[in-house]
């Protein structure tokens, strides 16, 4: 089985985020990229997969030379090869469009991408993927069997879940659950060494427009300070709650 | 030349979403100076749809569709988005429309924007307001598209309720090969979801094991609410995946959040940062979730949310 694992580089979850260029920019000053959470929790399912049933396992990110640290570490944790679409990701149309590409000229048999990217929360790339390359496709997958031709996934619905049943080609939009929290690896200093000689290729891109563009940022206004209510005078909360805010 | 939206249903009827994005595919409409036609899939009674400014309603009704398929889902509303001549499709941000609205964009060939949280600032170009940087920021976008997919955040821009009647038409989709078979479905029928909840209780690791979690789930129970938790929460197996709320978790986008025991770590806040009024429970007056409140207690959950059960079964029962 090919794999292929569709890598964002996106700012840590921890990152304070600003913009600057009059608003326009996101500030990469100080922020610490990782590789996408939703991403990771399918690349270690895509290891596993490897692991114990064989497979091999690309990973593959659109956007410039900056993002390759990101693509290393995923060789780290043990993907074969990685490939780097040289152009930056303007819009999950456009990516998903280089993707598809990517896709075509490689025949993977399973394509695993997040669910959405933690930047933009475009949530729009598996999906177009698979649309663009008349693959199947389950999204918010939180579980995944591969048996030959077939497969067997598990997706989150509003409530609860859903088992369904589908064939390769597949595209899924993965997010914890695929693997759990713990199952996630740090990449150990052989891995570090043996990703430094495996294949980085970098490839020039289609020709694609982007069908969206940013055109500024803002911040949420700043919140007001909070009104305290003491433990002992609980009525008053339930009071606030229902003449203030108006939400019981 | 319509504006087209599509109303979601379960076993039926239209889920609350469906009245939102009805509403809210009415500004556009406004704002166009045109109509607004929903895509209604296997409901029985489409008539409520006029109540938030619908026109006309393309019913379909295909045993086929009984169990939600993305592809066949988004091919439907595709040929009903092409009768139309529609330049403006709207969906809502639930699980399923998030699933199908890329590939409807791929099919219609239509720039897509999600999360939008406003009407178009402006239509030509048209530019719309989404989250991003999961609630951390705002961004505006404009779709570059002739045809244009919106997909509108759940509880972002509320129902509006206008006089008007929508006239029925059925209509009748091809409905392409499915790939993908359900198997089966576990869903709760008796508790709200995440997404669907007008107000969510949630419950981090100041509870201290998942034996304490009777008092949140009492506390949901008195307030028609959903149970939540945190990261660590979920992560320790004291709850199931699905209830953790946060920037790799679920988004929160209710009227009323309260949490309990939950110190309020930077991806929590993010994930639920579009819930309206935000209610903090919590022993340490220093946790950083004090900050992003709107009320909070100082104070011990296992005397304050019991005290609090209490209060609110006294205040329901003088409504």
């Amino acid at each position: 089985m090919k794999i292929l694992v569709c890598i964002s580089h996106v700012p840590d979850t921890t990152s304070k985020i600003n913009f600057s260029d009059n608003n326009t920019k996101f500030d990469t000053n100080g922020v610490q990229f990782v590789i996408n959470p939703n991403d990771e929790f399918g690349l270690t399912r895509a290891m596993w997969f490897k692991e114990k049933q064989g497979a091999s396992v690309t990973v593959v990110n659109v956007g410039g030379a900056e993002t390759e640290p990101t693509l290393r570490k995923a060789l780290a944790i043990g993907a074969d090869e990685a490939i780097r679409v040289n152009t930056p990701a303007t819009d999950g149309f456009s990516v998903a469009k280089q993707l598809a590409n990517v896709i075509s000229n490689g025949g993977y048999d399973l394509i695993i991408a997040g669910r959405e990217s933690i930047d933009y929360n475009g949530g729009m790339v598996p999906g177009m993927v698979a649309a663009l390359t008349n693959a199947n496709f389950v999204n918010n997958c939180i579980g995944l069997e591969v048996d030959g031709n077939s497969a067997k996934a598990t997706r989150e619905i509003d409530g609860g879940k859903e088992t369904v049943s589908t064939s390769l080609p597949l595209v899924i939009g993965g997010q914890k659950g695929l693997v759990e929290e713990s199952d996630l690896r740090i990449p150990n200093m052989r891995g570090i060494m043996m990703a430094r000689k495996k294949p980085l290729n970098v490839v020039e891109p289609v020709d694609a427009s982007a069908e969206t563009s940013s055109v500024s940022f803002e911040k949420p206004a700043p919140k007001g300070a909070v009104t305290l209510v003491s433990p002992d005078n609980i009525d008053e909360l339930v009071s606030l709650l229902h003449n203030e805010a108006k939400v019981i | 030349m319509s504006v087209l939206v599509y109303t979601e249903s379960e076993q039926g009827a239209f889920k609350k979403a469906a009245f939102e994005v009805a509403s809210y595919a009415k500004a556009v409409a406004n704002q166009l100076g045109t109509t607004v036609t929903a895509v209604a899939i296997n409901v029985n009674d489409v008539s409520a749809l006029g109540n938030y400014g619908v026109d006309k309603v393309l019913n379909i009704s295909n045993s086929q569709l009984d169990n939600f398929n993305a592809n066949a889902y988004a091919s439907a509303i595709k040929q009903a988005a092409e009768n139309e001549s529609a330049q403006v499709v709207v969906v809502s941000s639930t699980a399923d429309s998030k699933y199908l609205a890329p590939i409807l964009a791929v099919g219609l060939n239509a720039g897509y924007a999600s999360n939008v949280v406003e009407a178009p600032s402006n239509t030509s170009p048209f530019t719309v307001k989404r989250t991003a940087f999961t609630n951390k920021a705002f961004e505006t976008t404009q779709i570059n598209t002739n045809v244009k997919v919106i997909g509108v955040s759940n509880n972002a821009f509320g129902l509006v309720e206008q006089s008007g009647s929508a006239s029925a038409e059925d209509f009748s989709p091809s409905i392409p090969e499915l790939g993908v078979t359900v198997e089966s479905v576990d869903k709760a029928t008796d508790k709200v979801s995440i997404a669907d909840a007008e107000i969510v209780v949630s419950a981090g690791r100041g509870l201290k094991g998942p034996e304490n979690w009777g008092m949140i789930e009492e506390l949901a129970d008195v307030l028609g609410a959903a149970t939540a938790c945190s990261k660590p929460v979920s992560d320790l197996g004291w709850r199931p995946h699905g209830e953790h709320v946060g920037q790799t978790g679920k988004p929160v986008a209710s009227n009323l959040y309260i949490a309990i025991g939950i110190s309020g770590a930077i991806q929590h806040l993010a994930g639920i940062n579009a819930s309206k009024v935000k209610v903090v429970i919590n022993t340490d007056p220093e946790a950083p979730f004090f900050k992003a409140a709107d009320y909070g207690v100082v104070g011990d959950a296992f005397q304050v949310v019991p005290e609090l059960i209490e209060k609110l079964k006294a205040f329901k029962a003088q409504q």
